[in-house]
């Protein structure tokens, strides 16, 4: 038995069989949409991406996002800063708290900010009050997007205040500095690289974000209709080689982020 | 004051982000009382779209944890893999999580559909991939991949491979030396990181909802459910099994927490 383990085919089979794994769960699906988007030729490719309604849900996507990462980056610098600085009751609570969003499924945040924020609740009618509606329209897109991705820049910024040196900024204050010149020269350079990549990941994922957002944008084409909805109706609609396009543009948008926010950490931990 | 000023902040954008819309389904799911949110959880399509749900996660699970481990292992340690290949495939893996998950369903229906070739061969076959549960299982997978791998390779990484040495140079088989050098030191990455992808199985909606069709009494999963509920008005019955899956990402969020604190007493 114990031979039979230990012997070379055993260990050859686990390999291949892992490898195999990889490659054609990751790898060979990932080509394949390449593939698809380009099967009608170059020409399909591009009219399906330049495709007018195609376009203003590509760029209706980045603009929200970006928004919503803004938005992120100022509340999780924050949350951040508290949550490591000061000692309050609750402290631990609202640390664990912050994971809510990735332990949450997407369909219910989704629904829950349509409980919320619906026009015949509160915050709606209060919004209608004033002359705008929340829901279904873009600030409903953009909330959707800040709560999904809430947890990024946190996380990424958290461990960076925890490393730094207690003695830097005491120097900085023993040399007369101010709180606020202190804050600006040597806390928040200190925190930029987390905020830099967490603010990437937060937005990598807010454009790729489909569950929290199709139940409230109201995907009214050229108006609410975000990139990832948009994917879903052509496939519904039964055009693959539409979805396929704009998941392409999706995509190499999405690896070429993740490929710097990787280049970024590798260099920093490297050097 | 500026401490009160930041503390009171954060205080109330966590409520007003975090817990309010938990409230508030909990508060929907009961709008027509205790009878109601029973009514909504035990109807028969609603027992049949949690069931699907457990299936899809019991199954992506299991598979995903046994390969994630074995990856991180040969990622780390393999000296049979070049170190170019083993950098590559290492940004390789974190390509799920830059997909959106309705393009990862759409990879899928596009390789294994029934107008594909291999789906044609498989469907004549009388294996369906795209609207059954194969399909659905294999999106699970694709999306929740690189959760484990993410929470073992760090923790390897850091161990170092000279216990696992010496006990290979006294003449413990491989096997035993995982078992009994390499798992104590990565059990509690395991459970992390098998936890979270639990709750990313039960939470996932786009990937899912595109290869499952959505079929009632079929493929449809709870998070499908509460998506189709909503898109027929249906707001208390959407509400009662959205609270489900809440209660269950809670627990689970729960539960990682004190395998977080476990992780790092050891």
């Amino acid at each position: 038995m114990t031979n039979m383990l230990q012997s070379r085919w055993w260990s050859w089979g686990f390999r291949s069989a892992v490898l195999i794994y990889f490659v054609l769960l990751i790898v060979f699906p990932i080509l394949g949409i390449y593939g698809q988007s380009l099967s009608g030729g170059w020409h399909a490719f591009t009219d399906n991406v330049t495709e007018a309604l195609a376009w203003k849900a590509v760029l209706l996507t980045v603009k929200l996002a970006l928004i919503s990462t803004a938005i992120n980056a100022a509340i999780g610098t924050m949350a951040a800063w508290v949550l490591i600085r000061y000692r309050f009751p609750g402290r631990r609570l609202l640390n664990s708290l912050v994971d809510l969003p990735f332990a949450l499924p997407t369909a219910v945040v989704g629904l829950m900010i349509l409980l919320l924020l619906g026009p015949r609740s509160p915050v709606g009618q209060g919004a209608e009050a004033l002359g705008f509606t929340i829901l279904f329209h873009e600030p409903a897109i953009v909330i959707a997007m800040v709560f999904v991705t809430f947890p990024f820049v946190i996380r990424a910024v958290q461990p960076l205040l925890e490393e730094l040196d207690a003695s830097e900024e005491e120097a900085a204050y023993t040399m007369g500095a101010s709180p606020a010149r202190t804050f600006f020269r040597v806390i928040l350079p200190c925190m930029t690289p987390g905020i830099a990549s967490g603010a990437m990941l937060a937005f990598s994922r807010a454009l790729a974000e489909f569950g929290a957002v199709v139940l409230v944008a109201g995907n009214i084409p050229g108006k609410t209709l975000i990139a990832s909805v948009y994917i879903f109706g052509e496939i519904e609609s039964d055009n693959p080689a539409g979805a396929a396009a704009v998941s392409v543009l999706l995509l190499t948008l999405s690896f070429a982020i993740l490929w710097i926010v990787h280049f970024v950490q590798t260099r920093r931990t490297g050097r | 004051m500026m401490r009160r000023l930041w503390i009171g902040l954060t205080v109330l954008v966590f409520g007003l982000l975090l817990v309010i819309p938990v409230i508030r389904i909990a508060q929907g799911a009961f709008d027509a009382g205790w009878s109601g949110f029973w009514r909504g959880l035990t109807r028969p399509e609603a027992l049949h779209a949690l069931l699907m749900t457990g299936i899809i996660a019991v199954v992506a699970t299991v598979v995903n944890a046994f390969f994630g481990v074995m990856l991180s292992l040969y990622l780390v340690r393999a000296t049979w893999l070049g170190r170019r290949l083993k950098r590559l495939m290492n940004s390789l893996v974190d390509l799920p999580f830059a997909v959106s998950p309705v393009i990862g369903g759409l990879m899928i229906v596009l390789l294994l559909g029934p107008d594909t070739a291999l789906g044609g061969l498989l469907g004549r076959a009388g294996i369906d991939i795209v609207y059954a549960l194969p399909g659905m299982v294999i999106a699970t997978l694709f999306v929740t991949f690189p959760l484990v791998v993410r929470e073992v390779m760090p923790v390897l990484q850091e161990i170092g491979s000279q216990q696992e040495e010496a006990a290979h140079m006294m003449g413990a088989y491989a096997w035993t030396t995982f078992w009994r050098v390499t798992w104590p030191s990565i059990r509690w990455s395991v459970v992390y990181g098998v936890v979270l992808t639990v709750a990313r199985c039960l939470g996932e909606f786009g990937a899912v909802l595109v290869v499952s069709g959505n079929i009632l009494f079929k493929t449809q999963t709870a998070t499908t459910l509460v998506y189709q509920d909503v898109e027929n008005f249906n707001l208390t019955a959407a509400n009662a099994v959205a609270l489900a899956l809440a209660a269950g990402s809670v627990l689970l969020l729960l539960f990682m927490e004190w395998a977080k604190s476990r992780k790092e007493v050891h």
